[in-house]
């Protein structure tokens, strides 16, 4: 393990707040900074807005709930005043993905069908969320009822990586054939949680939900250089999350570092009536104890995870990681998930089973799209589905309904059910051996430019994109991915560390000390935000780095 | 046991497909696949025969017919089974309609119908009922139908296509509504054994408090399964007749449709494995060249919803909130009294006829305008059953009224049982007291009674009289008597009787009659 002098390198949730703006700060610090009166909500609001408006080009957000944003800065603003602060969110913007139901406001699932949807009612999460005083600052794009992870597939087109426009990219990228060109050769932003993650990166907002389904969360926090963090199943409710895969869906968060992750998590935890497979257990709120030794941690590595896609540089950095992990005393292990191979094959086949069925309430009676033809009733839905999925979403449709037949569902949905525990008992068994968290990559590679991803389908995209997060969905365990390091195309590259189901706590906590350990790299974007050298010039310090 | 949920997958499962004259149509089709299997390898158990109306000429052969239910009766419950929405029947469409019922997106688990077809809440279990056996002379035979299995359901919604003016109509009323399926193995042989079933299981459902089981509010709604074989032969294709909704129907409808399968076999034609709908205008059964009916449902478990734990005071978890959790054991405890014990009590208290119990309890309200007329009248029940299953139930079917449109009240009743027990009148002026109660609601039989002046005459010397003119005017019956026919007698006693109006006490009579011809 070397570590190397960084080239460039800033603690989010450090404590160094200097003369970094607003903006650039982690959710506590600028939480602390409205407290202390150096900000208003409003103008941070403002700000965010503003910075929306220039980011534009990202298509990180489908709607941007000015209005709404600006009337919830200023009623945080008199409790500011009166000092009856909700608390740690009071103010503090945040966006959603577009697949959460906000009452009032559109939520479209990047979809035909729901392109001019308002719900009437506000998804738990959502609710926590306001409940808390935190600005809605808008509805984030994603695939196409989050069918994906590039966040390519959306009817409202693809999301941008801000990282395509870094100083750290251009400085690093490869070829150049039109650097000058108003749009360079941009990269995808993961997904299908895209349009949270962009947004979280470009400091549009201060967190973002998230859904995680088979690492919907992960994938895209990972190329945008972002924490994003899957909780375990039925730790925070699903009510009004439109659901993709029901028994594997969580809502995910998106913060610019673990600290942050783990304040939302304490508002957004907790039995939802509407949701029963909630767990009754009460929750209590944490705030994260800072680790100091990790001796008598044990770590896991699986071997199965090593596969032959993985990119070079991201083996090494997972190789790096565990290194350090081992160098401050913890004990790393060489560890065997025996049914990984099995995963991501019994992944489709249960997500497509419920997609099936999920999606059978879209019918153009009751709300969203529904098309011209009056002929029949039947012929009403067919037409209305037709014109209101994308062929991503009909084509899972369609498997699902092929898995489901009679004649099927032993050999596929059975079989699959069947796969699926035993790739549960594989996590099971790792964690009773006396594993306390597993450390993995996130993706096989670092994000790559949009016309290279859309050079194979959505579904061979997700199948490579998701191998080393579905299974975590699949066991309903926590996961958290976290941004480590920049590759040598100046790209963020993310670890996954999972940990034992409701140990959530436990694995930020990790998570939390890995983050300090690496201090990854703030993203550059001087060329597009005025106000944001301030945030960069000021912070070249020294320290370690996890670096190629 | 653990009572999983399914759900089915299709786009628009939850619509039924049409409602036709105010008739219920339910967008569910059959649950095919559970029945199949169930239907061979049944040959064991005792077929009970369908023999053909006609005769049998020689050469024919004979033909039995199996038929299976399917029936879902709305569980009777304040809301709909996962929502809070209300329950009514006939409210406003649309008015009972939550955001879950309308399945907007992201509420959990909407969007699809939720059935337990796979682990049932009860599976092998049986119901006992009673079938009148005609050739006997209403006397009851005992039957028994295996019930395969007793399952949540959700209710569908309701649409109406209107094709002049291409519209589709939804009610979502009714979606998310509570049902409880119960599948009756095809242990029945014509209609008249599935509608006595039917109404025993109607009588239960009502005496638990499980369902109204109201069939002409949809409550209790009938698929029927049926096909007819030659005995000793393997059982024929079946069809299924759905929406019998009806129960004045629902054995004609099964009867009739048995009689199309045969009259179809004979003449050389085949019995499609299809689903048919009964036309109460046209009294039979029409193909409903429907779709739906051979559709793959596509169920799979439903994960919003956890297993539904059931435990027995055996497998009760220690220190388990009873609050929490469902024992059986305790359920059958405090299990209300069922129809069959209230037959047997019947039976036991008063003397009666099983068949008489069957109809006390058949008949919508006889039993209870039954107990309240015994608890007011010291008339034996003897008397009181002949009175309320003969002439008061007849004159109910003769006007088409039900017990609760009857305008003799039980008070009523019991007032002129009193008067004919007191001898006060005598049983043929009973007989006109209550033709003119019919007719005149707000009297009392007391007070027909004296306007009608059909007191028993007291007057001996005056009935002397009468039996003495009656003797003279009649001599020839008086030899017939003397010849030794034991019948004149009673002729004798009714003349009597007719010249006094009704008014005179036959036994009295009879005596009088006697003393005067021997003396």
């Amino acid at each position: 393990m070397t570590f190397l002098f960084s080239f460039f390198s800033l603690d989010h949730c450090g404590s160094r707040l200097g003369t970094k703006t607003m903006l650039g700060r982690s959710l506590r610090e600028v939480s602390a900074a409205l407290k202390q009166g150096q900000i208003t909500p409003t103008e941070l609001c403002q700000k965010c807005l503003s910075l929306i408006k220039k980011t534009k080009f990202l298509n990180a957000y489908i709607t941007v709930s000015e209005e709404v944003a600006l009337k919830q800065a200023e009623e945080s603003e008199r409790r500011y005043k009166k000092g009856h602060s909700l608390g740690n969110l009071d103010g503090i913007p945040v966006a959603i993905k577009d697949n959460f139901s906000t009452s009032g406001i559109k939520t479209t699932c990047a979809s035909n069908m729901l392109k001019d949807y308002i719900p009437p009612y506000n998804a738990t999460v959502v609710q926590k969320l306001l409940d808390q005083g935190a600005i809605l600052m808008g509805k984030t794009n994603l695939d196409e009822f989050a069918m994906g992870s590039g966040s390519t597939d959306g009817a409202f087109g693809p999301v941008k990586n801000p990282w395509s426009y870094s100083k750290q990219h251009k400085a690093k990228r490869k070829e150049k054939p039109h650097a000058e060109s108003e749009d360079p050769d941009w990269l995808i932003a993961g997904g299908s949680s895209g349009g949270s993650a962009a947004a979280v990166s470009a400091f549009t907002c201060f967190a973002a939900l998230g859904s995680d389904t088979g690492g919907s969360t992960r994938n895209p926090a990972a190329h945008c250089g972002v924490v994003g963090f899957k909780p375990s199943y039925g730790l925070v409710s699903r009510h009004g999350l439109i659901p993709l895969v029901n028994s594997m869906d969580v809502p995910g968060i998106l913060t610019r570092c673990v600290d942050d992750a783990a304040i939302v998590l304490g508002v957004l935890a907790g039995h939802d009536p509407k949701d029963s497979t909630t767990v009754q257990d009460p929750f209590k709120p944490f705030t994260l104890p800072t680790l100091t030794d990790v001796s008598k941690l044990r770590v896991g590595i699986p071997k199965e995870y090593l596969v032959p896609e993985l990119s070079r540089e991201v083996q090494s950095l997972w190789s790096k990681a565990a290194d350090l992990f081992e160098s401050e005393g913890a004990k790393v292990i060489e560890v065997s998930l025996p049914h990984t191979s099995y995963s991501i094959v019994c992944y489709h086949v249960l997500c497509t089973a419920e997609v099936a069925s999920n999606m059978a309430r879209f019918d153009g009676l009751e709300y969203g799209h529904r098309c011209n033809i009056d002929l029949s009733t039947e012929a009403m839905y067919a037409a209305t589905r037709r014109e209101g999925f994308n062929d991503v979403v009909r084509g899972r449709i369609l498997s699902g309904n092929y898995f489901l037949l009679k004649e099927n569902y032993e050999n596929y949905f059975v079989k699959a059910q069947k796969v699926r525990r035993l790739i549960a008992n594989d996590f099971v068994n790792v964690f009773n051996s006396g594993v306390d968290v597993l450390l993995t990559p996130t993706t096989l590679g670092e994000a790559v430019p949009y016309k290279e991803f859309i050079k194979e389908d959505n579904r061979t995209r997700s199948a490579q994109d998701d191998i080393f997060t579905q299974a975590a969905n699949m066991a309903g365990l926590p996961a958290v991915s976290v941004p480590v390091a920049l590759s040598n195309q100046g790209l963020p590259v993310g670890l996954q560390l999972i940990g034992p189901a409701f140990s959530d706590q436990q694995l930020l906590t990790v998570a939390r000390w890995f983050e300090k350990q690496i201090h990854f790299p703030v993203i550059q974007l001087q060329e597009i935000m005025d106000d944001f050298s301030s945030v960069s010039e000021n912070e070249k310090l020294p320290s370690i780095s996890l670096k190629q | 046991m653990a009572a999983l949920m399914l759900r089915f997958c299709c786009a628009g499962r939850r619509w039924t497909l049409s409602c036709v004259d105010g008739a219920f149509r339910q967008g569910r089709g059959p649950l095919t696949g559970s029945m199949s299997s169930r239907i061979r390898g049944q040959r064991s158990v005792a077929q009970h025969s369908f023999t053909t109306a006609q005769k049998l000429k020689k050469g024919e052969r004979e033909w039995a017919a199996v038929v299976g239910l399917e029936i879902h009766a709305q569980i009777s419950s304040n809301s709909k089974l996962f929502s809070g929405s209300q329950v009514h029947f006939a409210a406003p469409p649309n008015s009972l309609v939550s955001f879950f019922d309308a399945s907007l997106p992201g509420t959990l688990p909407a969007g699809y119908q939720i059935t337990q077809q796979r682990l049932p809440i009860a599976v092998n279990g049986s119901l006992a009922y009673g079938v009148c056996i005609r050739s006997q002379h209403s006397q009851v035979a005992n039957k028994t139908v295996r019930i395969k299995q007793i399952q949540l359901e959700q209710d569908s919604g309701k649409s109406l296509h209107d094709d002049l003016r291409a519209q589709t109509l939804i009610d979502l009323n009714r979606a998310g509504v509570g049902l409880l399926e119960v599948v009756l193995e095809p242990d029945m042989s014509c209609g008249e054994e599935a509608a006595m079933a039917v109404r025993e299981l109607q009588l239960i459902l009502q005496a638990l408090g499980t369902s109204q089981a109201n069939m002409a509010e949809g409550q209790l709604r009938v698929d029927a399964n049926i096909s007819v074989h030659h005995p000793g032969e393997p059982w024929g294709i079946r069809t299924e007749v759905k929406n019998l909704n009806s129960a004045k129907f629902l054995a004609k409808a099964i009867d009739y449709e048995i009689q199309r399968q045969i009259n179809e076999l004979e003449s050389g034609g085949e019995i499609l494995n299809e689903t048919r709908s009964f036309d109460y205008k046209l009294g039979c059964t029409v193909s409903m060249r429907d779709k739906e009916g051979k559709q793959d449902y596509r169920f799979m478990p439903e994960p919003n919803l956890p297993p539904l734990l059931l435990f027995d005071s055996e497998s009760l978890p220690a220190g388990a909130d009873p609050q929490q959790v469902i024992n059986i054991d305790q359920l059958r405890e405090h299990l209300p009294e069922l129809p069959s014990q209230t037959r047997e009590k019947l039976m036991l208290q008063y003397g009666l006829r099983p068949e008489y119990s069957f109809t006390l309890l058949n008949e919508v309200g006889l039993l209870e305008f039954f107990h309240n007329v015994m608890k007011d009248t010291k008339a034996k029940p003897h008397t009181v059953t002949n009175w309320v299953l003969n002439r008061f139930l007849g004159s109910l079917k003769q006007h088409s009224l039900a017990v609760s449109e009857s305008p003799v009240t039980p008070s009523a009743l019991a007032e002129l049982l009193d008067l004919l027990d007191g001898r006060a009148i005598s049983s043929s002026a009973a007989k006109q007291v209550f033709q003119l109660l019919w007719r005149s609601p707000g009297k009392t039989p007391a007070q027909i009674v004296s306007e009608q002046k059909l007191e028993l005459l007291q007057d001996r010397e005056a009935l002397e009289q009468l039996c003495r003119a009656t003797l003279e005017g009649h001599a020839h019956v008086v030899m017939d008597l003397k010849k030794g026919n034991p019948r004149a007698i009673n002729k004798l006693i009714g003349l009597v009787c007719k010249a006094a109006l009704n008014r005179a006490d036959p036994t009295l009579i009879k005596e009088i009659l006697e003393r005067q011809l021997s003396s």
